[in-house]
C-alpha cells in the first residue's frame, strides 16, 4: 500500500489474540497496588499512569497475564504501581528482559515502561534489536529530555546546547529524534504523544496494544523539577492547535493554520494552510510499507518545535519474532515428532562393550 | 611383504598443518575410528583464534592430539609418539614437545624453500642431521595425492586438498584402525558432491595401500580394546556433552529451554548444538550483546522457563549485573562460562581456569551464587543437569565453569539411560502462602532450602512486582530498611551457604589410606592431576587425591579433609584463585603449583611437583 487514500481497519486485535481475555469486568482500581506513588509532585508520570491504569481493563485482558518490564529511572518505578505480573530490571535492559519473557511467553501481554535515558543510551543496543525483531512488545518510551533520578544532567534527547550539572557551558551532542531512530531500526509500529492529552495517549495506547510485533510509543513527559515546560507549546491553549500535527491514518495532515505536502525536491514540507488548497494536503499513511515518508513526518519537528507530529507514523504488519519462533519450534516436531531424550543421547557413532 | 605388528599399551599422535589443511577434521575421523574400536582415548585439539592465518607460517599451526590405549586414560597425553607434520611450521611448531625417538611424518612436499624461509630454516631439516633423534619418514603426501587422484575430474589444487586423507589412511593402515566409518562419514558429508566424495575416499584408501607397500614403514601397530565398563559408548566433547546436559535439564526439570546467547570462542558451539533440537521445545535466541542474551535468559526465567546463557570470560564480565538481578530477584538461571585465557580478549582458544574469582566476586554488592565445574568432557553433561538442579531449587543464578579444554577435548562416554536421570522438576506456587490465607508473598521462603516462591505470570491472584532494589522480606516490596538490608543480605547468603547439605561430601582417594600429602583439584586439572597420581603410586609413593566438582559452596567436609595431611599441594590454571579462597576459609597452608600457558597440565610435569612436596616432608 503505497498511497494514502485507503482508510484503515483499526486494531483488528492481533497483538492479543493469544492472550487470555477476563472473565469478569475489571476496572481501574483493579490495577491500582497497595504501594504508594513516589514521583515528585507534579511529574507527568502520574498523568501517564492514571491513563494507564484507566485504559488496560478495556483491553479485556486477564491481569494476570500482564506484565509490566521496565529498566531504570524515573519511569521505571512504574511496574510497582501496576497490579499485574512486573519486573523491575536494570539500567537499559528492560528490552531485553521482556524479548526473553514475551518470545517465550506469548499468551503474555507484555509492557515495556523506559525513559529516553534508560533506553536510548545505557539501553540503545537493545531498544533498536527489539524493534528490528518486532517482538511482541509495547515500548512506552517517556521521553521528559532530561535524567531525572540523577538529578538533571542531560539526556540523549536533550537539545544541542542544553545547560545541565554535567554541562555547564552547554551539551554538545546531537540529540536521537525517538521516532526517527525507531523507523531507523525497522520498527513495524511507531507513535507519539503527550502526557497531558490523556484522550490522544489512550487512544495510541489502544493501538499500541492491538499491534502485533513491536510497538514504540513516545510519550511528552513534563519532568517539572529537572526540565520543566520541555513540551510547553504543545500544551498551551494559546499554540498548542497550531503546533500539533496530529497524524490520522487516511486524514490530511495539518494543524489549525499549518498543512503538510510534497515539496517540489520531492521531500515533505511544512506551509500555511492557507496557500494550499485541500487536496495538496498529503494524507497520512500508516500502513505505508515503505518508511520513507512516515521517517520524513518524523523530521517535522526539527529544528525547533514549530511544528510537531503527534500519532502513529508507523503501523505495519510483519510476523512477529515469538511467532516465528514457535512456528520453527511446530515445524521441527511436524518433521521429525518430539524430541526424545534417550535417542538424542544414543544418536551418532556408538558402541556396546560387555 | 609380510609387515611385523608390534602391540602397544598406548599411543599419542599428533596431527599437525596448516589451518587450511583440515587438521582437526583429520583428527576427528581418527578419533571415531578408535573410538569404534574399543579403545580408551581423551583428545586435545589446539588451534589458532585466526580462521585462517597466512599461510605456512607458525601462527597458522593447527594441530590435534589423540591418546589411545588398551586401559583406561585420563589426559591427551604429554608428548605424542608420533608428530604428522604436514608442512615445516607443523614440524617447527611441536618438536619440542616430541620426545626422542618418536616418529616424524614429514608432507615433504611442502618443504620447499619458500616454506623453510618462512618459518627460518636455512636448509631442510629433513635433509641435514638435526633430527637425528627421531625416526623421520618422508613421504610426498601432496604428490602422492595428487598422483592417486589422477583419473578424476579435478583440478590440481581440488586433489591437493585430499592430501590430509591420505595422511589419514596412512594412519590407520600403520595403526589397524577400522576403515568403514570414514568412507561412510566421507560418502555423507560429500552427499551432495560424489564427485568429492569418491575423490577424498581414494585418498584415503591410497593412503592405507601407501603404508601397506612403502617400505617406509616397516611395522604397524595394534593397541587391543580397553576393558571398559560395560555399556553403550560414543565418543563426545565438552560442549557438545554441555549442551546434551541442559537439553537432559530441560527434560528432567520439565521447564521449556530458552538459551540466550551471542556468539564467542569457545563456547559457541553450545549455542550451534541447541539450535539444532528444536524439536524438544527449545528456544534458543541469539541476541544483539552479551547482556541481552543473559537479560532475556532471565526474562524467560521469569516466565517459567529454564533461563540459560552460555559464554566465556569476556561475557561473563558484561553479564555481571543481570547475574546480580538474578541473584536478588532469586529467579532460576544457568550460567555457562567456558573459560579462555584472559585477561581482556586474552587467547580465545586457549584454555585457562582464571574466571573462579569472577565467578565468585565478580559482581557488585553481596552476591553470593553457586559454582560447578566439570572435570572432564564427559562430566560436562553431568554437572549442566545438576547445574539445573540447583538452580531451580534453590531459584538461583548458577555458574557453570567449563574452559576450552574440556569444550574442545573429547573422550569415550558411557551414555546414561534417561530413566536413571535425577529428577529435578519443581513446583510454580500456585495459590496465596501467607498465613491470613489470601495474600501472596513472593519471598516468603522455605524453611528447608530458603528458596522463595517462583510464581509465573498467568497465574492468577500471584500478581506481584520483582526488580533489583531491595526488597522487604516476605512482601518484596521495596524497602530501605537498614535491618531489613542486613538481614536479606544475610538471608541470600545462608540460601547459597546450605547448598553444601545438598550436594555430595568431597571424597577422597588415597588407596592405603596413609598418603600425608593431599592433590587436590577442581575442573578440568581432573585428568592431568589423575594421571600424575597414578605415576606417583605405580612408582611407589603415597599420595592422596581430591577433586571439587562443587566449587562454591563447597562439600560441607572440605575442612575437615584439608586438614587431615600434612601438606596440601593445589595446581590451577591461574594465579591460585582457589587456593586463596581455601586458605582465607580454612587457614590451611595450601601449596599453588600454577601455570598459566593457555595449556592443559602435563602429568609429567604434575608428577615431579607432587614427588618434590612428598620429598620435602
Amino acid at each position: 500500500m503505497s498511497s494514502g487514500t485507503e482508510l484503515s481497519v483499526p486494531g483488528t486485535g492481533g497483538g492479543l489474540s493469544l492472550v487470555p481475555k477476563s472473565e469478569v469486568k475489571l476496572g481501574m482500581k483493579d490495577f491500582k497496588t497497595d504501594q504508594e506513588v513516589r514521583w515528585c509532585p507534579g511529574c507527568g508520570d502520574y498523568a501517564i499512569l492514571a491513563a494507564v491504569q484507566s485504559f488496560v481493563p478495556e483491553l479485556g485482558l486477564k491481569r494476570e497475564n500482564m506484565v509490566f518490564v521496565s529498566g531504570i529511572g524515573c519511569s521505571s518505578r512504574f511496574p510497582y504501581y501496576m497490579d499485574t505480573y512486573g519486573f523491575h530490571s536494570i539500567h537499559g535492559r528492560a528490552p531485553a528482559i521482556a524479548t526473553g519473557l514475551a518470545a517465550s511467553r506469548p499468551d503474555l501481554s507484555v509492557w515495556v515502561i523506559t525513559g529516553d535515558g534508560d533506553s536510548l543510551s545505557i539501553g540503545g543496543n537493545h531498544l533498536i534489536h527489539a524493534l528490528r525483531r518486532n517482538v511482541n512488545l509495547n515500548i512506552l518510551l517517556f521521553n521528559n529530555r532530561i535524567y531525572g533520578l540523577t538529578k538533571g544532567q542531560y539526556s540523549p534527547t536533550s537539545e544541542v546546547g542544553k545547560i545541565t550539572k554535567s554541562t555547564p557551558m552547554g551539551s554538545l551532542d546531537k540529540p536521537f529524534n525517538p521516532i526517527s531512530l525507531a523507523i531507523g531500526a525497522e520498527a513495524s509500529f511507531v507513535a507519539r504523544t503527550i502526557d497531558s492529552d490523556r484522550k490522544h495517549l489512550q487512544s495510541v495506547l489502544r493501538e499500541a496494544a492491538e499491534h502485533r510485533g513491536t510497538s514504540l510509543v513516545e510519550i511528552y513527559q513534563n519532568c517539572n523539577i529537572f526540565n520543566d515546560n520541555a513540551f510547553e507549546q504543545l500544551k498551551d491553549p494559546e499554540r498548542r492547535d497550531d503546533i500539533t500535527l496530529r497524524l490520522e491514518h487516511g486524514r490530511p495532515i495539518a494543524s489549525a493554520s499549518k498543512a503538510v505536502r510534497r515539496a517540489a525536491d520531492g521531500g515533505i514540507e511544512v506551509v500555511p494552510r492557507s496557500s494550499v488548497s485541500e487536496d495538496e494536503i498529503l494524507v497520512h499513511d500508516a500502513h505505508r510499507v515503505d518508511p520513507s515518508l512516515a521517517f520524513a513526518l518524523s523530521r517535522l519537528d526539527e529544528p525547533a518545535f514549530e511544528h510537531v507530529p503527534i500519532g502513529v507514523f508507523r503501523s505495519v504488519e510483519r510476523p512477529s519474532y515469538d511467532e516465528l519462533m514457535a512456528e520453527q519450534l511446530q515445524e521441527a516436531v511436524d518433521e521429525r515428532g518430539p524430541g526424545d531424550l534417550n535417542d538424542l543421547l544414543l544418536g551418532g557413532d556408538t558402541w556396546r562393550i560387555g | 611383504m609380510t609387515k611385523q605388528v608390534q602391540q602397544l599399551e598406548r599411543v599419542i599422535i599428533r596431527f599437525a598443518g596448516d589451518s587450511g589443511d583440515g587438521m582437526q577434521l583429520t583428527g576427528d575421523r581418527f578419533t571415531a575410528g578408535t573410538a569404534e574400536f574399543g579403545n580408551d582415548l581423551s583428545t586435545l585439539p589446539n588451534f589458532p583464534a585466526e580462521i585462517r592465518a597466512p599461510a605456512g607460517t607458525l601462527p597458522g599451526v593447527s594441530s590435534f592430539q589423540l591418546h589411545f590405549a588398551d586401559h583406561d586414560i585420563l589426559t591427551p597425553g604429554d608428548a605424542p609418539n608420533v608428530l604428522v607434520a604436514m608442512n615445516p611450521a607443523a614440524l617447527k611448531a611441536n618438536l619440542s614437545d616430541l620426545p626422542r625417538g618418536a616418529d616424524i611424518i614429514a608432507n615433504t612436499d611442502e618443504f620447499t624453500k619458500r616454506n623453510l624461509q618462512k618459518v627460518g630454516y636455512a636448509v631442510s631439516p629433513l635433509e641435514d642431521d638435526s633430527l637425528a633423534a627421531w625416526r623421520i619418514h618422508s613421504v610426498p603426501l601432496t604428490s602422492l595425492t595428487v598422483k592417486a587422484l589422477e583419473g578424476f575430474a579435478l583440478s590440481k589444487k581440488d586433489a591437493e586438498r585430499s592430501k590430509n586423507m591420505f595422511a589419514l589412511g596412512l594412519l590407520s593402515w600403520l595403526y589397524h584402525r577400522p576403515t568403514e566409518a570414514t568412507i561412510q562419514f566421507l560418502e555423507t558429508k560429500f552427499a551432495k558432491k560424489p564427485d568429492i566424495a569418491k575423490a577424498n575416499i581414494a585418498a584415503f584408501q591410497a593412503g592405507w595401500n601407501y603404508g601397506e607397500t612403502t617400505e617406509s614403514f616397516s611395522v604397524s601397530y595394534e593397541v587391543k580394546p580397553a576393558k571398559l565398563a560395560p555399556g553403550v559408548y560414543r565418543n563426545i566433547s565438552g560442549n557438545q556433552a554441555l549442551a546434551y546436559g541442559l537439553i537432559a535439564a530441560s527434560v528432567q526439570s520439565k521447564l521449556p529451554l530458552f538459551l540466550g546467547s551471542y556468539p564467542i570462542t569457545p563456547a559457541s558451539d553450545i549455542l550451534h548444538e541447541l539450535s539444532k533440537h528444536k524439536r524438544f521445545g527449545i528456544r534458543t535466541f541469539q541476541a544483539e550483546d552479551e547482556i541481552a542474551g543473559v537479560g532475556a535468559a532471565l526474562g524467560a526465567s521469569f516466565g517459567g522457563a529454564l533461563g540459560i546463557t552460555t559464554t566465556s570470560g569476556p561475557g561473563v564480565a558484561l553479564k555481571a549485573e543481570t547475574v546480580g538481578l538474578a541473584v536478588t530477584t532469586e529467579l532460576p538461571l544457568i550460567v555457562v562460562d567456558v573459560q579462555r585465557a584472559g585477561p581482556s580478549t586474552g587467547m580465545p582458544t586457549k584454555t585457562e581456569q582464571t574466571d573462579l574469582l569472577m565467578a565468585m566476586y565478580g559482581r557488585n554488592g553481596e552476591s553470593p551464587l553457586p559454582i560447578i565445574a566439570p572435570s572432564t568432557p564427559s562430566d560436562c553433561f553431568d554437572a549442566a543437569v545438576e547445574a539445573a538442579r540447583i538452580a531451580v531449587k534453590y531459584r538461583t543464578p548458577v555458574m557453570l565453569l567449563s574452559d576450552g579444554y574440556l569444550a574442545n577435548g573429547s573422550e569415550p562416554w558411557k551414555v546414561p539411560d534417561a530413566a536413571d536421570l535425577p529428577d529435578i522438576s519443581t513446583e510454580f506456587a500456585s495459590g496465596p502462602n501467607a498465613e491470613d490465607g489470601v495474600t501472596f508473598l513472593p519471598f516468603k521462603r522455605d524453611s528447608e532450602t530458603l528458596a522463595r516462591p517462583w510464581a509465573i505470570p498467568g497465574t492468577a491472584g500471584l500478581e506481584h512486582r520483582i526488580g533489583g532494589i531491595e526488597k522487604a522480606e516476605g512482601t518484596g516490596n521495596i524497602s530501605y530498611d537498614p535491618d531489613n538490608h542486613d538481614r536479606m543480605v544475610r538471608i541470600r547468603q545462608a540460601k547459597i551457604d546450605g547448598i553444601a547439605h545438598d550436594i555430595p561430601a568431597l571424597e577422597v582417594d588415597d588407596p592405603d589410606g596413609d598418603a600425608r600429602v593431599l592433590v587436590l583439584g577442581w575442573g578440568s586439572t581432573y585428568g592431568p592431576i589423575a594421571a600424575a597420581v597414578r605415576r606417583i603410586r605405580k612408582a611407589g609413593g603415597k599420595v592422596a587425591q581430591a577433586h571439587l566438582r562443587h566449587v562454591n559452596p563447597l562439600p560441607a567436609n572440605t575442612g575437615e579433609v584439608l586438614r587431615a595431611y600434612d601438606k596440601v599441594l593445589l595446581p590451577e590454571i591461574n594465579l591460585g584463585q582457589l587456593a586463596l579462597l581455601l586458605r582465607a576459609r580454612f587457614l590451611v597452608d595450601i601449596i599453588s603449583y600454577n601455570r598459566v600457558r593457555g595449556l592443559p597440565f602435563k602429568a609429567e610435569e604434575l608428577a615431579g611437583v607432587i614427588q618434590d612436596v612428598i620429598d620435602s616432608e
